[in-house]
């Protein structure tokens, strides 16, 4: 299984470095939020190096459904979900192929994105451990969730304005999450950091789990 | 003697959103039959085919194929047919050889015999390295055709298998079909092309309104009077 | 929802045509309506007149009847749509499919209602309608979650297709519910007054003990009401459409 399912995660993320739609727009985008929120907030009034950690979540958030969308898009095209349907792959080794090109296009958008704030909004990121462990437990739980409800949208028919809607009020507990424990890593909150990042791994367990067994019903009704 | 058949349909009614396509479908195959359904635009017969396949639910009547039955396991029937649709079934951005190299691995086949499966299907060396969408149409038909070939399904349901090819894709389709049986394979297509489906077929059946209207046998089939001519459609 | 003739209710789980039937309500649901009728009449007669005013919240005690019964009413229609789901996973069946649906309708619903009385009780007590306490953010959050649920139920497709969706979103969705109310509790909990919003006041005494319980009484009561005629509507549909279909069949078969 994890070879199928590695077997999917490699054709997803040789079709995205094809098609470079991750690269070419969802970067740029999560880059333009940073620009526009810097223009909502003006720089002056120091708020966005206090609000760095919420910020960088939402522009995550956001991202993230740009790329379920985009993930599940491309199966959408030329009756290829039905080939996959008759493919003989194991719908939970083709989930878990989709959740590891999920959290690999999430890293990097993550890691840009975190430059990109660096840079603008002269944040300063402390509590290295706290950081890495909250943002990984964080993109564990969204790609999970994200590709339960990305197949939603492909079996509905393409209804791609339906996946903000399902998913975000989903993560409102991770953005919750990983908003505060980056305030705790920062050093701009008090409290012990890592009952939240346990909350995220939770949050990841759950979703991954459930993720991969209803992914078959999902995949096997016609 | 392989006494089951391969396909065996008792009244089968599948549903396309609210609309009935298959209104009742009484249908056998026999093991190493090659079966050619003929109807009208808008009979069922892709449906047809696609329920085969397990991708389409039947809402009463039963289906079994390869001994399974559709509904209770869609899954186990899934993986040992091979489908040809109207659509390419091929990630358009990926090249012709990964894609076979995805397909092939993924239903456990060798990556040899998906190249050997391009070798028959007379794709040349060349366009291996291009992209799906760079194409021409009878290309990637005869791409999505060889990665049906090298997952050497038991049973091939081919929708219009002739369709856009030229004159040596579609002989080339012609004896590929009979290498099949010979292994052991069934073969199901739907064609309009009646003159040249009917050399290649052992029987066909009409589809007509969502329902089998008439069976004929043999090369004589084009002889008997078409029940449809004439008929609204 | 009732007309004059009397009529058998629709047993659930028979899979035969209900030619004769055409109300939803039966002897048993007009029983029960007419007791949560009588309920709500004696709520509102001890919930506004008879209990008094309480030491700390002074009238405001009063909402608070209606709005730990209208938020309850919301969790147990959740907690039904989410078995109803792994049910209808499991075993297939129309009915499972139908309650799920229905009974997430009247979670949203409820959830709208204690939203709703809970910013009149923010308006009265704090002057302002919104507040970011635990309670009403987690609230409004799920209800947020399942209005995705009857949008997705919304999206045209085919019966099968639309109750696989709609369960595996009904059983995420529930999963989600304990998540949401620890992270919102960790995080408004620190910074906020305790509001009154969550279980029964246990100071509560005498009276007010008693009417609070009653709301609680009467509110299920009015849930499981609307659930057997919301369901009941949403089967007399399907049977419709299922005859639609013979009819669909029969002219498909008179086009060869």
């Amino acid at each position: 299984m994890i070879r199928d399912a590695a077997l999917v995660a490699g054709k997803d993320l040789r079709l995205e470095w094809r098609s470079r739609v991750g690269i070419g727009q969802v970067l740029p985008f999560a880059v333009l939020c940073v620009l526009l929120f810097a223009f909502a907030l003006d720089p002056d009034r120091n708020i966005l190096e206090r609000a760095t950690a919420g910020l960088f979540w939402m522009i995550v958030l956001f991202a993230a459904v740009l790329t379920v969308q985009r993930t599940f898009a491309v199966e959408g095209d030329d009756g290829v979900l039905d080939a996959l349907r008759l493919s003989g792959l194991s719908p939970a080794s083709i989930y878990l192929g989709k959740v590891a090109a999920l959290i690999a296009q999430l890293v990097v958008l993550e890691v840009v994105l975190a430059v990109a704030m660096a840079v603008l909004y002269d944040t300063t990121f402390r509590g290295w451990l706290l950081v890495a462990g909250i943002a990984g437990l964080a993109t564990l739980g969204i790609a999970g969730a994200g590709a339960s409800y990305g197949v939603v949208g492909l079996r509905l028919g393409g209804a791609e304005t339906l996946l903000p809607l399902l998913l975000l009020p989903l993560l409102a507990p991770v953005l919750i999450a990983a908003t505060r424990g980056f305030d705790i890593a920062f050093g701009r909150a008090a409290g012990p950091g890592w009952p939240w990042a346990a909350l995220l791994g939770i949050f990841a367990v759950v979703y991954l789990g459930l993720g991969a067994i209803l992914f078959r019903p999902l995949m096997e009704d016609a | 003697m392989e006494t089951t058949p391969v396909v065996r349909l008792r009244d089968a009614v599948a549903v396309v959103g609210r609309f009935p396509a298959l209104a009742g479908v009484d249908l056998d195959v026999d093991a190493g039959e090659i079966v050619l359904v003929r109807g009208p635009n808008g009979a069922g017969k892709t449906t047809l085919l696609r329920m085969c396949a397990g991708l389409v639910p039947i809402v009463s009547g039963s289906a079994e194929v390869l001994g399974v039955d559709v509904v209770a396991s869609p899954a186990a029937v899934r993986r040992r047919v091979g489908l040809l649709g109207h659509a390419t079934f091929l990630y358009a951005d990926l090249t012709v050889e990964e894609n076979l190299a995805f397909w092939t691995r993924a239903a456990g086949a060798r990556r040899a015999d998906g190249r050997a499966a391009l070798d028959r299907l007379g794709v040349p060396e060349r366009v291996h390295g291009l992209a799906v969408r760079s194409l021409s149409t009878g290309q990637r038909r005869r791409v999505s055709f060889a990665a049906m070939v090298a997952r050497r399904p038991e049973l091939w349901l081919l929708d219009e298998p002739h369709a856009g090819l030229d004159a040596s894709g579609r002989d080339i389709v012609d004896s590929l079909i009979g290498d099949a049986v010979a292994a052991g394979a069934t073969v199901m297509f739907a064609s309009h092309e009646l003159d040249r489906a009917e050399d290649v077929a052992h029987r066909s059946v009409t589809l007509a309104g969502g329902v089998i209207a008439g069976t004929a046998t043999g090369p004589d089939a084009s002889d008997r009077p078409d029940p449809i001519e004439g008929a609204a459609g | 929802m009732t007309i004059q003739q009397p009529v058998e209710p629709v047993p659930p789980t028979s899979g035969g045509r209900v030619a004769a039937s055409t109300s939803t309500s039966s002897r048993g649901t007009r029983i029960l309506g007419f007791a949560v009728l009588a309920g709500l009449v004696a709520l509102v007669i001890f919930g506004v007149f008879i209990s008094p005013p309480d030491a700390e919240l002074g009238e405001t005690i009063r909402i608070l009847y209606m709005h730990v019964p209208t938020v309850s009413a919301a969790y147990v229609a959740f907690v039904v749509t989410a078995i109803a789901s792994g049910m209808y996973l499991w075993r297939r069946s129309e009915f499972w499919d139908l309650l799920g649906a229905s009974s997430a309708e009247l979670g949203v619903l409820f959830f709208a209602l204690t939203i709703f009385n809970g910013m009149m009780w923010g308006k009265i007590t704090w002057g302002v309608f919104w507040r970011w306490e635990p309670r009403l953010t987690t609230t409004t959050v799920l209800f947020l979650t399942y209005l995705g649920y009857l949008a997705v139920r919304q999206v045209p497709s085919n019966v099968r297709t639309r109750g696989t969706v709609s369960a595996v979103i009904g059983i995420l969705a529930v999963v989600n519910i304990p998540i949401t109310h620890k992270a919102v509790d960790w995080w408004r909990g620190l910074h906020q007054e305790k509001t009154i919003f969550g279980t029964v006041d246990p100071d509560m005494r005498g009276t007010q003990l008693f009417t609070a319980y009653l709301a609680l009484v009467v509110f299920l009561g009015l849930f499981v009401w609307l659930l057997i005629h919301r369901f009941r509507l949403a089967w007399l549909t399907e049977r419709a459409e299922d005859r639609g279909l013979d009819t669909a069949i029969a002219e498909r078969r008179a086009e060869a």
